[in-house]
Order: structure tokens, then sequence, then C-alpha cells
């Protein structure tokens, strides 16, 4: 019967279908337009580079969500995972330094610990939701909490701070760079690329995809659905761990306020990139979009006084709203 | 076109109590179409369509998917406006702007799928959207009371509060009617209501649709069971292509008639001639196999080239057994692949070891409506195309050699495979089972709810498959198609097996008396067979 009730969708609406797939580059290309129009040093170096560096370390996050979203799962806990992690790499930097000095061998342990750390927390993620078989709002919500309440307790309320010598040397991996270009930003590109790669060329990205469309006929295909939804979980916990790798030397501090709202502006970038929330469709590419979209709207209301940069969020959430009006009207017939 | 004779002051509206206002047919078309055409876009579905329905009349629409059936129905009760030509109501040419509209004017459809809440009751699913009130609260007892009336007229002893998830999918169909009568529906349209119905609930429609027409509803109705036309329509208009090919009184049509119509070709046989019995080696032997809650001990054994069929009613545990011999279910027994022990605990052992189920439900469990036939085609046997990266050459290389090997009919290559017609989406998921090359294929339901022009294809594909040499394992309720195309067929009953027959014993009636637990052990399970099933 399908055949007579659903072909009216398809033909009508190529125009509106090539808008909706390159939505979030045109808003970017716009921004940029924008931003330069309004600032002169907006296009500057140092500008670039500040925005770019701060985005990445949502953006590292954000490449994994579209991994856990497009599986039809999701993940609310990453902020406070990255929190988490912080502080369990600079109490192990810290704890390390009387043995091995203030070298690189204590920050490469405190690396170590940072994946270690991320892999095992999204394994927990990933484990209540495939063999518990909790919905993923839910346990995330949970692990969000407790994540954050134990980073607060491993600081008694206040702040954990780096040991100086090794903050001089873990300095360079945010502030350092390969020819110019900021450590971070590179791992970010590097990450997304990788990440656009497995999303659309690996039985990996496939599998994903099908299992957000509709799990059964993932089950009945010889899918490991609940293998490849745990590995989305995991990939995200390794990636929240680089993310905190490259940030700890930023401020060199971890407290009960870091990572504070990641997991919401992660989701939203990859929304607004055009993944759907629901699952069985994801593109990287369009999550680097949009982490870059949300960074630049920050960047812009604060370089200018058109707007009260207080208002930085609503604009954001107008974004985010906009963006999933797009998807909607793709998807009705 | 509109100097359609005016029919007077058309119907009075319908009375709230279901006044029984006797019309006779040989009133004027109560719903009627003038030369209604409709397009998506550039495709053209509906070609000048005539069509009219009166008052007291049962009318069969039939054709083969894609032949604009649901479209027609579609138009007919508002939930689509038609691109040209119009629609007319008592006379009066309507355009109704929603499926609301034409409820009100008592013009109601009934989709394949049904449209009930499941976790609602009963009552609330059928005054959905038309609550009784009282002040500015639900009169729950009315309600219940007027549910339990409709229902009990229905033949249908279900509580009114039982919601609808744990009622048997006849009993929501009669909830759907139900909820059609307290809209006081005059013209009643039912897409394929048998489609999933047991011949003995079939009759139990059937009844209701005579009581519904003696109370002058008007009632449009299509089916791909042709033998259901006799027993239950006069009229019958068939469509091919969007076109309309002739109206006649069902006396006036044969079941060959209505199908050589359809296709517009003679179906000298619709089943192609079976293979010579194979003798060939076993390629597998199950024994003592049981799934937990549906199948028992179940016992057989398949040979190379053979097909064998599984009868047996809906809900005897055909689909369990083979969910469980695949490992889509926990299950227990022996299992033996040319004579070694195997162990299958998930559908990617069953592919290693030759072994591919074809699920009998392709929208849930079988394919990925929104996505294309590329990725369909492939994705259970994804392997095949991936080293690191998935070779997108070799999967479009794929597919044009599926298309052409299973003639699957597509408007474009990147289509959603939602948009394909059922037939279409068969053949796809046919394809998409044969691309891990199993030597035993397990299809159940082959040629559910598809036309019979592409049933025939399909029973080609199986008969071609099993003389190359696959083994293959036959699920199917239609009798016809068991008795048509299988070597050997194994019935079961509640989770057993009940008997075997093969050659000339293959015979309808032997059948049915197994599946009915006539034949064997009928003294220990003869309450039983009269148990609805949940």
């Amino acid at each position: 019967m399908s055949a007579e009730a659903s072909t009216p969708a398809a033909p009508a609406r190529r125009m509106r279908i090539d808008l909706h797939v390159w939505g979030p580059l045109v808003a970017l290309v716009l921004l940029i337009l924008l931003g330069a129009f309004l600032n002169a040093n907006f296009l500057s170096y140092g500008n670039v580079t500040n925005v770019l560096a701060r985005s990445a370390f949502i953006g590292i996050i954000a490449v994994g969500m579209t991994f856990v979203i497009t599986a039809g799962g999701l993940d609310l806990s990453v902020g406070s995972m990255a929190a988490f992690i912080a502080g369990v790499m600079i109490i192990v930097m810290n704890w390390l330094v009387p043995e091995l000095g203030a070298g690189w061998p204590v920050v490469l342990a405190g690396m170590g610990a940072a994946l270690l750390v991320g892999l095992v927390a999204g394994a927990v993620n990933g484990l209540l939701v495939t063999r518990a078989g909790i919905e993923a709002f839910i346990v995330t919500l949970g692990t969000m909490g407790i994540f954050r309440s134990l980073v607060t307790w491993l600081a008694d309320g206040g702040t954990l701070s780096l040991n100086f010598e090794v903050r001089e040397v873990y300095r360079p991996v945010y502030y350092g760079g390969l020819f110019g270009v900021a450590w971070p930003i590179v791992v970010f590109a590097v990450i997304a690329v990788i990440g656009e790669i497995v999303m659309r060329r690996t039985a990996f990205g496939r599998h994903c995809a099908a299992i957000g469309s509709n799990d059964q006929v993932a089950r009945y295909s010889a899918i490991h659905v609940d293998t490849v939804r745990l590995l989305t979980y995991v990939f995200l916990g390794i990636l929240v761990g680089i993310a905190t790798i490259m940030y700890v030397p930023r401020l060199g501090s971890a407290s009960s306020t870091t990572g504070l709202l990641w997991e919401l502006e992660a989701i939203a970038a990859v929304i607004i990139g055009g993944t759907v929330l629901k699952g069985g469709f994801g593109r990287v590419w369009g999550t680097a979009v949009g982490v870059l979209i949300l960074s630049l709207i920050d960047n812009i209301l604060n370089l200018t006084d058109l707007v009260s940069p207080y208002l930085n969020g609503a604009i954001q959430g107008v974004i985010i709203i906009l963006a999933v009006v797009l998807q909607r009207g793709r998807k009705a017939g | 076109m509109a100097s359609q004779p005016q029919n007077g002051a058309a119907e009075p509206a319908p009375s709230a109590g279901n006044a029984p206002e006797r019309k006779g047919p040989a009133e004027g078309p109560v719903l009627a179409a003038r030369a209604v055409s409709k397009s998506f876009g550039p495709v053209q579905v509906l070609f000048d369509i005539d069509f009219e329905l009166r008052p007291g009349e049962v009318h069969a629409l039939i054709g083969e998917n894609g032949a604009g059936k649901s479209t027609l129905m579609k138009c007919l009760a508002g939930y689509q406006p038609a691109s040209g030509g119009e629609i007319l109501l008592r006379g009066r040419p309507v355009a109704f702007a929603s499926s609301e509209e034409a409820e009100k004017e008592g013009v109601v459809l009934i989709h394949q799928e049904f449209n009930l809440a499941e976790q609602l009751s009963a009552e609330a699913n059928i005054f959905l959207g038309r609550e009784l009130k009282r002040g500015p609260f639900l009169d729950t007892a009315l309600m219940r009371k007027r549910s339990a009336e409709v229902l009990r007229e229905l033949e249908t002893p279900v509580d009114p509060a039982t919601p609808v998830s744990a009622l048997s999918v006849s009993q929501k169909q009669m909830v759907e009617i139900a909820k059609a009568l307290v809209r006081n529906a005059r013209v009643l349209i039912m897409d394929e209501p048998t489609a999933v119905l047991t011949r003995r609930e079939a009759e139990v429609l059937f009844r209701q649709i005579e009581r519904l027409k003696a109370d002058g509803v008007a009632i449009l109705y299509t089916s791909h069971k042709l033998d259901e036309m006799e027993r239950v329509a006069d009229k019958v208009t068939i469509l091919r292509d969007g076109h309309h090919v002739v109206t006649a009184p069902v006396a006036e049509l044969s079941e060959e008639d209505m199908a050589r119509q359809m296709v517009g070709r003679d179906l000298t046989d619709v089943f192609p001639p079976k293979a010579p019995e194979p003798g060939a080696s076993v390629v597998l032997e199950v024994e003592g196999f049981s799934v937990p809650g549906y199948v028992k001990d179940v016992s057989f054994t398949l040979r190379q080239g053979e097909i064998l069929g599984f009868a047996g009613l809906v809900g005897s545990g055909r689909t369990e057994l083979m969910e469980g011999l695949v490992g889509l279910r926990h299950a227990s027994g022996t299992v033996r692949l040319d004579g070694n022990e195997v162990h299958i605990a998930s559908p990617r052992d069953a592919v290693r070891h030759g072994l591919a189920y074809l699920t009998e439900d392709r929208k849930g469990h079988g394919l990925l409506l929104g996505k294309g036939m590329r990725q369909n085609l492939t994705l259970l046997g994804l392997e095949r195309f991936s080293r690191i990266f998935i070779d997108e050459k070799a999967e479009e290389a794929a597919l044009d050699a599926a298309i052409a090997r299973f003639a699957i009919r597509a408007p474009r290559r990147d289509i959603p495979v939602g948009n394909l017609s059922g037939g279409n989406q068969q053949k796809l998921l046919l394809a998409k089972t044969m691309l891990v090359e199993p030597a035993i294929l397990i299809a159940d339901e082959p040629t559910r709810g598809i036309d019979i022009g592409t049933k025939q294809q399909i029973y080609g594909f199986i008969t071609e498959l099993a003389a190359e040499g696959h083994a293959i394992i036959v699920i199917s309720s239609e009798m016809a198609e068991v008795i048509g195309l299988c070597h050997r067929i194994v019935v079961m009953r509640s989770g057993r097996v009940m008997g075997e027959v093969s050659g000339e014993e293959i015979t309808e009636n032997e059948i049915v008396r197994y599946a009915m637990g006539l034949q064997q052990g009928a003294e220990e399970r003869a309450g039983d067979d009269h148990v609805r099933r949940g």
C-alpha cells in the first residue's frame, strides 16, 4: 500500500532538501561575513585562534555525541564527566610528581589516566543503557549527577590545582601549536575528519544509522545492536578524555563548575549540524559547523555592542529551535 | 461533468440513533468520483477515475499494489485532495479539507495499519475526539455504556475498559469499526481489513459488514484475497496502473477474470511447475527444538534443493521456531548442518553458517523505510562490502544486479524504500537476504500483502533458488501457497509439529485437519481449537 501512500513526499521537495543539506554551512558563512563586517579584528589571527581553540573542547565531545545520537542514544553526562576526568588527572599528576619529577612522564601518565577514566565512564553509561535496558536519558541524567558530585568531593568543595612545575611542562598542549595552529584546533580537526569518515564510509557508521532508524531491522540484519550502542558511549567517553586533556593546561585546575553545561552545548551543536535527535541520520561535518556557529555567535556578541552579550543564550536558543524546525520541515509531508 | 442527477434534498442528516433508514441499492450514489485524477509531482497515479458508491452496497476495489486503490480511497475520504475531477457527496461536489471534515459528513476511512492509541482503553479510543461530556467533565459512565452496546452489536465481547494493546488484531479491527459507528458513518471505507485476519475472524467481520449494509451504510473495501469477493461484495471495481478497468456485479466476474483484469494478462498458472522431489543430501536437521513459551520439541529435516512448507494457523509458533533457529530468540535443541552440530546464538552466527531468515514483517523488521535501496540491500551482508571502508562502487554494482535479478521497479535509485510498493519492498528484502548467499533460506510469509502478479514472480524466484541448490523453508498462512510451492509440508499447531505431508498427500483437507488438531492428539487438545489467539 505504501507505494500510493507515500510517494508524494519525494519529488516536489528537491529545492528544500538542498537548503536543508547546506543550511548550517550557509549560516556559518553568513555569520563570518557579519562578524567581519562588524569588527575589523574579527578575522585577525588572534581572534580566530581564540575562537577555534575554545570551541575545540565542545567540538571534540560533539563528534562523539554525533555517533551516540545517530544510534538513537543520548548522553547528558559529558560535562560532568569532563570535570571528573580533569579532577582525577590533576590528582594523579600531583601524586606522581614526587616519584617521577615534574616532566613529561607525569603529563603522559595524566593523559593516560584521562583516557582510561573516559573509557570506563563511557562503558558504565553504555552498559547501563544496553545491558540493564534503562533509557539513555535516565542513565546519563544519573551519571551526570554522580560525576559532578564526585569531582566536588575530590576537590572538597573547592578547586583542585595542578602542580605549578607540571603546569609549565603541560602548557604547550593548549597554548602551543603546529605551524602556528594551536594544538586543540589540530586535534579537533583531526578527530572531526576521522569521525566524518567513520560515519560515512565504515560499517560502524552505517550500523549506527541503521540502529537509530529501526533497531529491530538492525537486529534482524545480524547487527550486534548492543555492542554497537555500547561502543558509541565508549568512544564518546574516550573523546571526553581527549577534550579534557586539551582543557586542563588552559587553567590548570578543576572544580565543581568545570565543564558546566558542556553536554547541552554539544547536543545543540549536533542538532544544529543536521543530525536527527531521534537517531537514524547523522553527519559529523554538520556537527563541526554547529560547534563553530555556536562559538561565533558568542564571539561576535562579545566583540560588538549591537546586542548585549547577556542575550547570547537567547540567540543560541533561537538558532537551535530554528535548526529543528528546518529538520521537521523536511520530514512533514 | 457536474450534470450528475441531484439527489433531491440529499439524505437527511444521519440521525444519532442509527435508525435503520433502509435504502435499496437503487438510490443514487452517496459518494462518487467523477474523472478524478491525482498526481504527486510529475508522477500521475490516478487517471480520470469514475466511481460510484451507493447506500447499502458493498463495493470492492481491487488491483495490484500500486494500482491506485489507496490513493483513490484517500481522495474519497478527504486525506488527500484530488488533482483533477471532483468528488460528489450525495450528488454535491465536495472538497474535504481534512479527514475530520469528511468524518463529520459521515465518511470514515479505516486504515490498514490501525489508528488506535494502544495505551488507551477501547472505550477511550471509540470516543477519541468525540468524548461525551457532562459539563466540563467526561461522562465516563455513558461512554462505557455506549461502547459496550456498540461492541456487543459487533459480536466483540470485550470489556470497553481493556487497553487496546491487550486486544487481538481482529478485536482492534472491531474497535475501529465501533469508532466509525459512533461517528455515524454512512460511508465506511476499509483498506484491506482482512489482510491480518484469520479465516474465522474474517467471517465475523463479513457478518458485521452485512449488518451495516442492511442499515444502509455504503461500504468500500479493498482486499488482495479474491476468494472473499463473492462472499462479501456486491460490486467490484478493478483498477490497473491508475486506470479504471471495469466495474461489474461480483456475480459476473470469476476469480480468474478478476486476476486477469488486474494484471492485464493471462495468469495461466500462478505457480511454476515443481521441480522433481530432491533426492539430495540432508542439509539441515533439527531435533527436539524448543523456544520457551512458543515452540515445544520440534524436529524436522531439510534437503538440498527442497522447498519445505510450514503450515498452521497464525500463532502456531512457526515464526518463533524460525527466529529461534537463526538466533533471534533464546532456544534449545539440536541443530545439525550437513551433519555437524552447530550452535547458533545470533543472526550473525546464522549467516556465517549459511542460514538466512526473511522476516514476515518487512516494514517493522525487514527494511529501513527512510533509507535508500543501496543501504538496505547491503545491511545484512555489509561485511562483504567493507574492509576498513565500505566499497560504495561494489554496493552500487550489487544493487544493479539485484534490480535485474529480482525485477525491482523503483522510480529513482535513491528513493526511500518506504515509498516503494509492497511488492517491490518484498523483492528488495529477498535480494537483501540472498546477498549473503545462504545455503538455506527461511522465507516467512514471503508474499504477505502483495499483489498477484508480484506473488507469481516471487514464487518463480523461490523455485529458481531451489533449483540452483538452495534449501528453502517457506512459512505461509495461505494454503494455496504452500500447496502450490512445496515438496513437503510440516503442519504446526500450538507450538508443536502435528504432522507432515508430502507428494500426493498434499491437499488442503489434510493440512487443515492437522492444523486444527483433528488428526493427531485430538483427544488431549479437543477443547482448545476454539480459543482465540490473544
